[in-house]
């Protein structure tokens, strides 16, 4: 389990943990509904920072996860392709969603603290959701 | 979520943002599209009981010496067959064929009617209604503003409603009661939109949030819970229902929805008829057909479905199904019509997802003998 508080976050509401696991945030869990079906990336495959690379399906919609950074995906979690509800129940510890690598460390500076992530959802751009 | 002032708002809308609804716009009226998970109130129906806030859809009332001829002429069942009490599901037909509104029609009293009509179609169907009743001795009375309406619906809902109306379970399925509920005039029809045993309240705006708070509270210990538009539409889509606007609609007829059965071509003339007549004739070109995906993954609308390598169709309703466990669709397939257990594919995402054509209704109660209708 992440602290929530230690994350850093993107505007599409992934979470990056500092040993390069990926997740959603409890918002994104929450605006997605029962999550269904869960389809992480391939382990070995090379993602861009922004690149679309897992499929988080509910009931209602499918929504596509961008990497936070860029670099190797070197973890999946198979546990929530097999219970996909861990994402709506533990979205920052067993919902995790994949773990990579980056390649570029300083693609970090461009995501938000969980402060300005607070603020970025009270915001009205988040209002409008990607999700 | 925007709100706007075109938006309107049920006289329950209060008690949706209390009980933590997600309030949406459904065809331009604010109704919660969950309350706590879709899949939870979901598994409340087909086990326990759900209650909907349906208050969105509208009620005409007919009525006068020559209510029946008016609603043989503008129906394509038989609404003749149908004694004081009892209510019968039915396309109202243009002269195309095509279907102009999907509907409930309950005979009240011998010369009085209820026609429960969908919520976008309202206008339309009493326009077009006012259109067909030129020449008639009939009343027609467009009461959607004055009612609201409540579906208690799951293998629980005859012993919640009991707890409100006594009468209520010794109703048929499709029977339709009036009796007064806290000195209102009010309708109860055991008609539903999910698969299951239910009920459907007819209550005048005053007493809405009464009958449903009372439900609420009183059913609790059944199991009574308050269900979303997003269940809804999963529910009804297992079950075989069309949405109409997205399954059907003015330019699609009764036989190539499959809903044939609604047709009653013996029954004399009605608007329609010819073209219906030809129709079942010739044989429909295309039909509303069910598709279960065989693998991972959520089809939507909209999503290409491919028999033998070739596009036959796309689905124009789809979802996960709890119930199945798997994506489940339907949309009009092309000619050769195919059987079920036919191997197809559905795209998703630009992927071919492999699936079969499958028997509509995808889900039978367990809980319901047969079928109602």
């Amino acid at each position: 389990m992440f602290d929530p508080k230690s994350l850093k976050y993107q505007k599409t509401h992934e979470w990056l943990a500092p040993d390069g696991t990926v997740g959603i945030s409890d918002h994104a869990q929450k605006e997605i509904t029962d999550v269904v079906f869960v389809e992480p990336p391939k382990v070995g495959r090379a993602v861009k920072q922004g690149e679309a690379c897992c499929v988080v399906e509910s009931v209602k919609a499918a929504f596509d996860i961008y990497a936070p950074v860029s670099g190797e995906i070197v973890a999946a979690n198979a546990d929530a392709a097999k219970d996909p509800a861990l994402v709506n129940r533990e979205p920052y510890g067993k919902g995790w969603l994949f773990k990579l690598k980056p390649s570029k460390p300083e693609e970090t500076s461009a995501l938000m603290d969980a402060r300005r992530y607070e603020e970025f959802l009270a915001s009205p751009e988040a209002a409008g959701g990607s999700h | 979520m925007s709100t706007s002032a075109l938006l309107r708002r049920t006289a329950l809308f209060e008690s949706h943002v209390r009980l933590g609804g997600r309030i949406v716009d459904f065809h331009g009226w604010e109704l919660p599209v969950q309350y706590e998970s879709i899949l939870r109130e979901h598994e409340a129906v087909r086990h326990r009981c759900g209650l909907f806030d349906v208050s969105h859809m509208g009620q005409v009332f007919v009525s006068g010496p020559q209510a029946l001829a008016f609603l043989q002429k503008v129906d394509s069942n038989d609404v003749g067959r149908l004694v004081p009490g009892r209510a019968l599901y039915s396309h109202l037909t243009n002269e195309r064929g095509g279907v102009v509104d999907d509907v409930i029609v309950s005979r009240l009293g011998e010369d009085r009617w209820l026609v429960v009509v969908n919520a976008a179609t309202a206008d339309k169907d009493f326009a077009w209604f006012q259109k067909q009743a030129r020449g008639l001795d009939v009343e027609l009375r467009n009461e959607s503003d004055r009612h609201g309406m409540i579906a208690v619906q799951g293998p629980k809902a005859a012993e919640v409603v009991a707890l409100l109306a006594a009468k209520a379970p010794s109703l048929p399925r499709f029977g339709a009661l009036e009796l007064p509920l806290f000195g209102q005039p009010s309708v109860i029809t055991r008609t539903g939109y999910t698969g299951e045993d239910g009920f459907e309240f007819i209550v005048p705006n005053e007493i809405v949030v009464r009958v449903w708070s009372d439900l609420l509270t009183m059913g609790r210990s059944l199991g009574a819970t308050p269900c979303g538009l997003g269940a809804r539409d999963v529910l009804r889509l297992e079950a075989g229902y069309l949405l109409y606007g997205q399954d059907v609609d003015d330019d699609h007829t009764p036989y190539e929805a499959n809903y044939g059965w609604v047709v009653k071509l013996g029954k004399g003339d009605f608007i329609g008829r010819s073209a219906l007549e030809t129709q079942k004739a010739e044989g429909v070109r295309r039909r509303l057909t069910g598709v279960k995906l065989l693998e991972r993954g959520v089809p939507r609308p909209g999503a290409p479905v491919l028999i033998g390598g070739r596009e036959a169709g796309k689905l124009c309703s789809a979802t996960f199904s709890p119930a199945l466990q798997a994506g489940i669709g339907v949309g009009y397939l092309s000619a050769p019509l195919p059987e079920p257990g036919t191997p197809c594919a559905v795209v998703l995402h630009g992927r071919e997802v492999r699936a079969e054509i499958a028997k509509v209704p995808f889900y039978q109660s367990p809980h319901l003998a047969k079928k109602g209708a």
